[in-house]
């Protein structure tokens, strides 16, 4: 009896581990060579998420911007600044910033942003409310569980194009939200079946 | 002796990470090269494979409601932060500091032809940097179209 019941405290004990914030990472923030605030650029500022991230509409990565991007505004903002040191040094030296990454997903996964972008998956849906975070973490917990979630019913998770880069939630209602979604599913033949196939994401 | 020899190799292999595979993705760090990153930039002369097709993407394309839709798009994300929604050169970054662009409806740029905002965006213009790497021939030439049409809507005369 004793065993039983000390095996599934170490069973739950294990469940609870591997879906903790510990573990996937969820909230965490990295160290990174500059203190760069998202809220600030895009809150603040108003900057659209593709003008750093300028591949994300064409290619399976995001895209870091290169240190020229940074320097189109900060040479001329800021451009004393002891804070941004490192990219005037990454400009003159040639060797990039050093990020370290916040959201990554194993390397038997194999993502493609440009789809999702193409389909209306806003960037909030998996990265949180970037436009509040000064300095940026995990918003979500990127295990198989959440990308299971959304594949096998995608209608919930589809926004307009023109509104895949807005932070802010639509004004929509549940209702009318899943009439869009369940619209674009049938423009595209989008079957929840086939999107949690394996290798959908692994090959 | 054997079996223990058998299962030491069998566990040789549990060590594989399958999270963090022994390959280089893309902004890797890598020791091979001279700026500590996977990705290297192609030496001095090389041409891309796809160099033809590039250049027959950078003709000017007709003027057609898609591609104004397109350029008011990208103007959308990568100009009006500096000039403005309307062209007028009183965006955002420019109120933190960053010197004023002129506005689109002075008479030097009504006067201007087209190639000329595409050429800007390729090549940048005192303190505005090259859009090159940013924004695709075909982008460059819709928002210079879109260009044309904020100075209709701002009283402008352009061609």
């Amino acid at each position: 009896m004793l065993c039983v019941c000390a095996a599934a405290l170490l069973g739950i004990a294990g469940w609870t581990r591997v879906r903790s914030p510990y573990e996937t990472q969820q909230g965490w923030v990295q160290h990174q060579p500059v203190p760069f605030s998202h809220k600030h650029h895009v809150a603040d500022a108003g900057i659209d998420c593709r003008y750093c991230h300028s591949s994300v509409e064409t290619s399976a990565h995001a895209g870091l911007p290169a240190t020229h991007v940074c320097m189109t505004c900060h040479s001329q903002l800021w451009a004393g600044a002891e804070v941004l040191a490192p990219v005037r040094d990454s400009l003159a030296t040639g060797r990039p910033l050093v990020w370290h990454r916040v959201a990554q997903v194993p390397d038997y996964v194999y993502f493609n942003h440009s789809i999702h972008v193409a389909r209306g998956v806003a960037c909030v849906e998996c990265h949180g409310r970037i436009d509040t975070m000064p300095l940026i973490q995990q918003a979500k917990p990127f295990q198989m569980q959440f990308c299971i979630d959304c594949h096998q019913d995608p209608a919930p998770h589809l926004r307009p194009p023109d509104k895949v880069t807005q932070m802010a939630p639509l004004s929509w209602s549940a209702a009318e939200q899943r009439r869009y979604g369940e619209r674009v599913m049938a423009a595209h033949r989008i079957d929840p079946k086939k999107l949690v196939n394996c290798e959908m994401c692994h090959r | 002796m054997k079996a223990r020899l058998i299962l030491l190799l069998l566990l040789g292999g549990c060590d594989q990470n399958m999270v963090q595979q022994p390959r280089y993705d893309e902004y890797e760090r890598s020791p091979l090269s001279a700026n500590g990153s996977s990705m290297i930039a192609p030496p001095d002369g090389v041409v891309a494979q796809d160099a033809v097709a590039r250049a027959a993407q950078a003709q000017r394309p007709a003027m057609t409601p898609a591609l104004l839709a397109r350029g008011r798009e990208r103007y959308g994300i990568y100009c009006a932060m500096c000039h403005g929604v309307d062209g007028r050169g009183d965006g955002i970054v420019p109120a933190r500091g960053f010197p004023r662009p002129p506005s689109y409806m002075e008479p030097r740029l009504v006067a201007a032809p087209t190639a000329h905002f595409y050429d800007v965006i390729t090549h940048g213009y005192g303190v505005m940097y090259a859009y090159a790497d940013r924004v695709s021939p075909q982008d460059r030439w819709a928002i210079a179209a879109y260009i044309r049409a904020l100075q209709k809507a701002g009283g402008a005369d352009a061609r």
